[in-house]
């Protein structure tokens, strides 16, 4: 199938275009150069914005905990159900959609690609299972380490290749992408029922540090050649404070990164970023962190921003969603996963009136606007911790318009506005820049060469929205800006419309991306035996059932990870 | 008739029985027995292996009836299955789930009756009238 | 191999296959041995179509027919069961349901239903098997019977089974029950509670941990000495874990004695680790009602008569719908009402067009109206299942099935395929 998306204005910031009238011609799946227009199809999107598809690196979609807000939460989906209707089944929405109305409406917003942050390897064949049911979008899943007895231990011991080796086995294993860390330490010495307090405190019983997961996982990350920095959820996450252990995890690994290439992407950064003693005094340290990142190229973030309104908070920091239980006296669902991590969820409603959600409602934006690279600082609700993504639209506009953010500030409490800095800034963004944080710069840190841009030989992967941007002055008209990103004019996926003026029209399945993971053969015939001998003692499944076949991914993409670095 | 508290339950033997066929003698000889505890056997003035009868508000039917020490004084235990269910109403309580244990329960000696064949049992109860 | 028995979903069994048969087993457990020896007797090998009151075999084709045209012109078919299939089916079944405008339900909604809606008021703060294995000095079974019903349980699990940080001795068992039950007579501690009064108990265990005195001298047919004990030794453990079962779900109160369990377990981990999980009895009970979660929004009871997921326990759950006679069809997968249900939910099920698709000739069969025979989950055919704390696995294939017999899965699908051909038509 050929088509030329004609007279659009083209943002596409990887091959530095910026809102330039430009043709797009896609044949067979993929962007080329052009196509017989007497044979193409041809859509005429005339003076409309056309951007890559998005890329979501962090979201909360699919696996054992999303599904847990699913299940205790039945009232988040009363209100916000969808009809079957042609290709689309029926489906709930709201914070924790179910699976065919989170593909959806992703594709609606014009996204293309999310990927899922934390999966417990033991039950990483469930959130594959949803994956699978997710239509349209490509996706993957980032296991978790940074709890991991194996991965503990043999850091404490400082068994480095080991480490790897093990943890290239498990990645290629269960189908996972990357690294994911949370709250290291942390989940292990919750299952004793404590927290860490420091990021050198040692962890019960097994005499490591935070510090120390962190630095060995980077390194081991690097000898793997995985696809993406270790993406790490910092400890003393929504702790006043917190933004000391964040500069001190963004600066342990700071001697360990190569040249100017990312070693750490830092999540939700919005929940890290915090000053004061308590939530009394809370403030906002955003100003320190994205100082921070300014001047140190080793890391990425994304922001984590809050929307005001009722959403669920779900996140493998088992202390602190049973912290945020003890605060609102609400539900609260705990499950560790032995040997490995565990999971909290709680649902919120963040309000305008209270002081602790207003800053942290400013926090989320002034690192978007204060960290100079749009490159480094991608856009993020860690849905739905911060809010659903549905809402992105409404961050878009408050990152355009000041004017936007004026109009929120002010039914802040004033007190919430004096410890922030937010009313300071009158940063706008741009399309380019809007483009670059969450598309083009989260393919690139996702190494997904072929997403995030439209240069010749990418997936056609498509979003048009409906606002001309030499028209429309997002800064003013930032009604519009959000109006046109609830509902994408078009969305094509690998060449084929799957949204067409905010409808569904086709529904693909899309692709599991995972990496296939090696460490030298030698070290892993040495390793693999001794980890099988340690599965009985470790777990309560057996070595042999842990491993998932690649036929139970719906349609499989294997990357393979560069090689091995030194 | 005296009264009693009828419990229905899993047993080891119902759940062996279940996997070796519905309609086979081991399952049906475990779920057609109900236990109680050899004092009450006496009160009632019935041995183990004789049939009596029990009724609820919203049925009744006649089992064999074992002597078991584990169950409570006053209480009478079915395992799960055709039988026990005569005995359940379905009243839900709005909760999906009916009452299957804590039932009010009439227990009396059901000497020259036998319990019911479980085909004819179903056939009889369930019909196949359309 | 893992067994398709429990919700233990033990995978350390061996089976030895010669030809195309099982002829060994090597477990532990008596049920599983049952499961694996005995799955092919009492089995039905025909689809089955009632004519005249007697079953005459039929097509493969003939059934299809004939259940498809029962679900299209039914205007609201029950679908229920789901439970001792795979992960897989129970999609086709969901499919299926909502392109009729039916109802579907698994056994969940005389089960563990009422847990389910004590989550839902309260949320669980749970874990994995593994990590009772690994940490808890303290086990207790409340309204439960693992040695009968879950009998690996203790073993693999909890108070017989090594942890890393917990050795046998190290463990303390506790059973709350109305019975002695076998499980009982093993345990270092039996509190026997009165029938219908185990909420009782845990408001007294609640009130004693928030340091309150109680008058009485006792609760529930407890004495509250012992109730004192047993509070102060779960307040002591240094993890502790609360398994629970139908004692509680089933008993007056229902899912507000689950509620009191929730709350106490949430209470309790002010001092300590508590945990606490519900014992699922079916295989795949967990695996159905994850996976009507993640593709409906709700985990069991779900219509679909508007178009949408609609749930309202009480109202859209079988027994329910079944004793107000509001379904006028039903297609049971993988399950035995007639065996489970109260008498007058049986009455309207059999009274109405019936099809069933089982491998054995089920009590449920036998009063049906078309029945479609159908393969062993983790015997003859693989698919996804889900243990009782929802970590999931592969179930795998051994040996054939008999010629001619299909897994549930391509059987709904081929039912499905001709209900949209049916639909298309009209």
């Amino acid at each position: 199938m050929e088509y030329l998306l004609k007279n659009g204005y083209v943002v596409d910031p990887t091959n530095k275009i910026d809102c330039e009238r430009k043709d797009i011609a896609v044949k067979d799946g993929k962007v080329v150069e052009s196509v017989d227009e007497s044979r193409a199809k041809v859509i005429d999107v005339k003076d409309m914005l056309v951007m890559p598809g998005g890329v979501d690196l962090h979201s909360h979609i699919a696996g054992s905990k999303v599904n847990i807000g699913r299940l205790f939460r039945p009232e988040d989906h009363y209100k916000d159900y969808e009809v079957k209707s042609g290709v689309r089944r029926s489906g709930v929405g709201h914070s924790v959609p179910s699976v065919f109305t989170t593909g959806y409406r992703y594709a609606i917003l014009g996204y293309t690609t999310v990927f899922e942050p934390a999966t417990p390897p033991l039950k990483t064949l469930h959130t594959h299972e949803e994956l699978n049911d997710i239509p349209i979008v490509d996706k993957a899943c980032f296991p978790l380490f940074g709890n991991n007895w194996f991965v503990m231990e043999y850091i404490r011991d400082g068994k480095l290749e080991e480490c790897a080796a093990y943890i290239a086995w498990l990645m290629r294993s269960i189908k996972g992408y990357a690294i994911k860390v949370v709250d290291p330490g942390g989940v292990e010495t919750w299952k004793w029922g404590g927290t860490v307090q420091d990021f050198d405190q040692e962890v019960p019983r097994f005499g490591i540090t935070p510090r120390e997961i962190v630095r060995g996982l980077v390194k081991v990350n690097k000898m793997l050649g995985l696809p993406h920095p270790v993406h790490i959820h910092a400890n003393q996450l929504g702790v006043p404070g917190n933004y000391k252990t964040t500069l001190r995890t963004m600066d342990a690994v700071k001697d360990l990164a190569s040249g100017d290439k990312p070693a750490l992407h830092i999540t939700h950064v919005q929940f890290n970023a915090y000053g004061g003693v308590d939530y009394l005094s809370i403030s906002s340290r955003a100003d320190d962190v994205a100082d921070y990142v300014n001047k140190n190229p080793h890391v990425t973030i994304d922001i984590g921003q809050v929307i005001f309104g009722d959403t669920t908070t779900m996140t493998a920091d088992g202390p602190f969603e049973y912290k945020l239980f003890t605060l609102f006296r609400g539900k609260w669902a705990n499950t560790d996963v032995e040997v490995e991590t565990g999971a909290g969820v709680v649902p919120i409603t963040y309000s305008r009136s209270n002081y602790v959600h207003a800053v942290m409602w400013c926090i989320g934006l002034e690192l978007a606007l204060l960290v100079n690279d749009p490159w480094r600082v991608f856009i993020t609700t860690d849905h739905p911790n911060g809010g659903p993504f549905i809402e992105y639209p409404r961050v878009f506009s408050w990152l355009m318009s000041e004017k936007a953010r004026e109009r929120v500030l002010k039914r802040l409490p004033r007190l919430a506005r004096v410890r922030t800095h937010l009313r300071d800034i009158d940063r706008e963004y741009t399309f380019y820049e809007l483009a670059i944080s969450t598309r083009a710069a989260t393919a690139k840190i996702l190494r997904l060469t072929n997403k995030g841009h439209l240069g010749e030989g990418a997936d056609a992967d498509i979003a048009v929205y409906n606002i001309n941007p030499k028209e429309v002055n997002p800064s003013l008209d930032y009604k519009l800006v959000r109006q046109a990103f609830s509902r994408a004019y078009l969305t094509m996926k690998d060449g084929e419309i799957v949204v067409k003026d905010g409808e569904i029209v086709s529904a693909p399945v899309g692709r599991t991306y995972w990496a296939n993971t090696r460490a030298p053969k030698d070290v892993e015939d040495v390793v693999i035996p001794k980890v099988k001998k340690l599965f009985e003692e470790y777990y309560t499944v057996r070595f042999e059932n842990y491993y998932i076949p690649e036929s139970y991914l719906a349609c499989s993409a294997p990357i393979q990870p560069l090689e091995p670095a030194g | 008739m005296v009264k009693f508290t009828l419990l229905t339950g899993r047993s080891l033997v119902q759940g062996v029985g279940k996997e070796a066929g519905k309609f086979s003698e081991k399952y049906i000889q475990e779920v057609s027995t109900c236990q109680i505890d050899p004092e009450d056997l006496r009160v009632l003035n019935v041995k183990p292996g004789d049939c009596i009868k029990l009724t609820t508000e919203y049925g009744s039917v006649v089992l064999e009836v074992a002597a078991s020490s584990l169950v409570h004084r006053g209480s009478v235990f079915v395992p799960y299955g055709p039988y026990a269910n005569l005995l359940v109403g379905t009243k839900t309580g709005g909760t999906g789930m009916p009452s299957f244990k804590g039932i009010s329960v009439e227990v009396e000696p059901a000497l020259g009756e036998s319990v019911p064949e479980i085909k004819e049992l179903l056939t009889k109860t369930y019909g196949r009238v359309k | 191999m893992i067994c398709p028995s429990c919700g233990n979903l033990c995978d350390d069994n061996e089976v030895y296959v010669e030809g195309n048969k099982i002829v060994k087993v090597r477990t532990e457990c008596a049920i599983s041995s049952s499961k694996f020896l005995n799955y092919n007797k009492e089995r039905n090998t025909k689809p089955l179509v009632r004519m005249g009151g007697q079953f005459k075999p039929t097509t493969l084709d003939d059934a299809i027919e004939q259940v498809a045209r029962m679900l299209v012109e039914a205007e609201y078919p029950l679908l229920y069961g789901w439970s001792e299939t795979s992960c897989e089916a129970v999609k086709k079944g969901i499919e299926l349901a909502e392109e009729v405008g039916g109802v579907i339900d698994n056994t969940a909604t005389v089960c563990h239903g009422p847990s389910i809606l004590g989550v839902q008021d309260f949320g669980e703060p749970t874990c994995s098997l593994g990590e009772v294995r690994a940490r808890a000095d303290l086990i207790i079974y409340w309204g439960c019977n693992p040695s009968s019903a879950h009998t690996r349980h203790m073993k693999r699990y909890a108070s017989l089974s090594k942890g890393r940080f917990r050795l046998p001795e190290q463990k303390k068992v506790v059973v709350v029950d109305v019975r002695k039950t076998p499980t009982a007579r093993n345990a270092n501690i039996f509190v026997q509670v009165k029938p219908n009064q185990d909420y009782e108990l845990m408001a007294a265990l609640k009130m004693l941990l928030g340091n309150e005195e109680i008058e009485e001298q006792e609760v529930a047919g407890v004495p509250v000495e012992q109730i004192e004990e047993l509070a102060e030794l779960m307040r002591s453990c240094e993890f502790g874990v609360l398994f629970f079962g139908l004692g509680l779900t089933m008993s007056e109160g229902k899912e507000r004695n689950i509620d009191g369990a929730l709350t106490l377990v949430r209470e309790l981990n002010k001092w300590t680790k508590f945990a606490i999980m519900p014992m699922r009895g079916h295989y795949n009970v967990t695996g159905a009602n994850k996976v009507l979660t993640w593709q409906t929004g709700y985990p069991y009871a779900v219509d679909f008569s508007r178009g949408y997921p609609r749930y309202e326990p009480g109202d859209t759950s079988a027994v329910d719908v079944l004793s107000r006679g509001y379904n006028d069809a039903t297609l049971v997968v993988a399950s035995d009402p007639v065996a489970t249900f109260p008498k007058d939910a049986v009455k309207h099920l059999c009274s109405k067009h019936l099809a069933v698709i089982d491998p054995h000739i089920s009590l449920t069969a036998f009063m049906a109206d078309v029945v479609i025979p159908s393969s062993f989950i983790g015997i003859e055919e693989g698919g996804t299942a889900y243990r009782m704390d929802g970590v999931p696995l592969i179930m795998k294939k051994v040996v054939e099935p008999p010629e001619g017999i299909l897994p549930d899965v391509q059987i709904l699908d081929l039912i499905l395929k001709r209900v949209r051909e049916l639909k298309k038509g009209r």
